[in-house]
């Protein structure tokens, strides 16, 4: 498959999902696991992502000092309540300086 | 009134701030690979962040791009749950239906139903939809033709942008719930493990299983 494509599928794919919403039958989205299955997945799927990108390499386990300085900053960042830009600048900045200085 | 203006004024402040971080998207999408172009049709068609940063993570990540599109859409579920609780405050219908809905994400959502008044819903979700809209298009550009000039992206910490905005979006229901922790800790160790066998790609998808036991239980 080529970028073009996965790129198609996911903007088509996820207006559909913000449409059904708004227009599908009521009954079906209001199933109670239906509904509790769109709650709960985003979140595995979330922290599976999180995991993949900050530890894997190429199907091997990683680990990138600069990259997790980067993440801790953000979790700090998160406690402090600073806003969603702010956190992004601040674990990205953390990650250039770390990886500025060990290399 | 006095509902609807400071509606306007949520709307805006989220927006804005929200909205440049398209950024960090663009800046992301051009590392992992992608065109300017291709960054951009992400974020005016898909424009929905977690699965926008889903399918370039994975793009970088060099793994199965339809397992990659499978994984972003299904993280776009969410929205759907939205769509439920706000299509009565809404009540569009026809070709508004069409345009609203591709406002709904977890921000618009977030500042309608903090609304105390119908009115004011409509109005929050409108300002802070189509406030979000212009600006995450306008940053994604920016940020993408920013990186396409960079030597080494890798320099500026680029790497950690799209899972610090995961934890960002995770983090008020993580605060929230013991279960959903748990649940966290279970889809995270289930894509570890399962990169460790399964091509690139295959493993986030994998996650969804860990929702089966509280799905059927």
């Amino acid at each position: 498959m080529t970028l073009w494509w996965s790129i198609a599928l996911v903007c088509a794919g996820c207006y559909a999902l913000k449409l059904a919403g708004l227009a599908a039958p009521r009954r079906v989205l209001e199933h109670p696991r239906v509904r509790r299955f769109a709650e709960l997945v985003p979140v595995a799927l979330l922290a599976a992502l999180i995991a993949v990108q900050m530890f894997t390499h190429e199907g091997r386990l990683t680990f990138d000092a600069a990259r997790t300085a980067g993440l801790a900053a953000a979790v700090a960042a998160l406690l402090l309540r600073a806003p969603f830009l702010v956190i992004l600048l601040v674990a990205a900045a953390v990650t250039a300086l770390v990886r500025g200085f060990v290399g | 009134m006095k509902e609807t203006s400071s509606a306007i004024r949520d709307g805006l402040g989220v927006g804005i701030a929200v909205g440049l971080s398209g950024v960090a998207f663009g800046a992301a999408a051009v590392t992992a690979g992608l065109t300017v172009a291709q960054a951009c049709v992400l974020s005016l068609l898909a424009f929905t962040g977690a699965s926008q940063f889903a399918l370039v993570g994975a793009a970088a990540g060099g793994g199965s791009l339809l397992a990659a599109a499978a994984g972003a859409v299904l993280l776009g579920g969410r929205n759907s749950l939205y769509g439920l609780r706000l299509a009565d405050l809404l009540k569009v219908r026809g070709a508004r239906r069409l345009v609203a809905a591709h406002g709904v994400i977890d921000e618009s959502t977030a500042v309608a139903m903090a609304q105390p008044t119908p009115e004011a819903a409509r109005v929050g979700f409108v300002t802070t939809a189509a406030t979000i809209y212009v600006m995450w298009n306008l940053s994604t550009l920016l940020g993408a033709l920013g990186t396409a000039f960079l030597g080494d992206p890798a320099v500026l910490g680029i790497d950690v942008v799209g899972p610090a905005a995961f934890l960002a979006i995770l983090w008020p229901r993580l605060a929230a719930s013991g279960e959903l922790r748990r649940l966290a800790l279970a889809g995270a160790g289930l894509a570890l493990l399962g990169s460790l066998v399964l091509p690139a790609g295959v493993p986030v998808l994998l996650s969804a299983v860990a929702v089966l036991p509280a799905v059927l239980r």
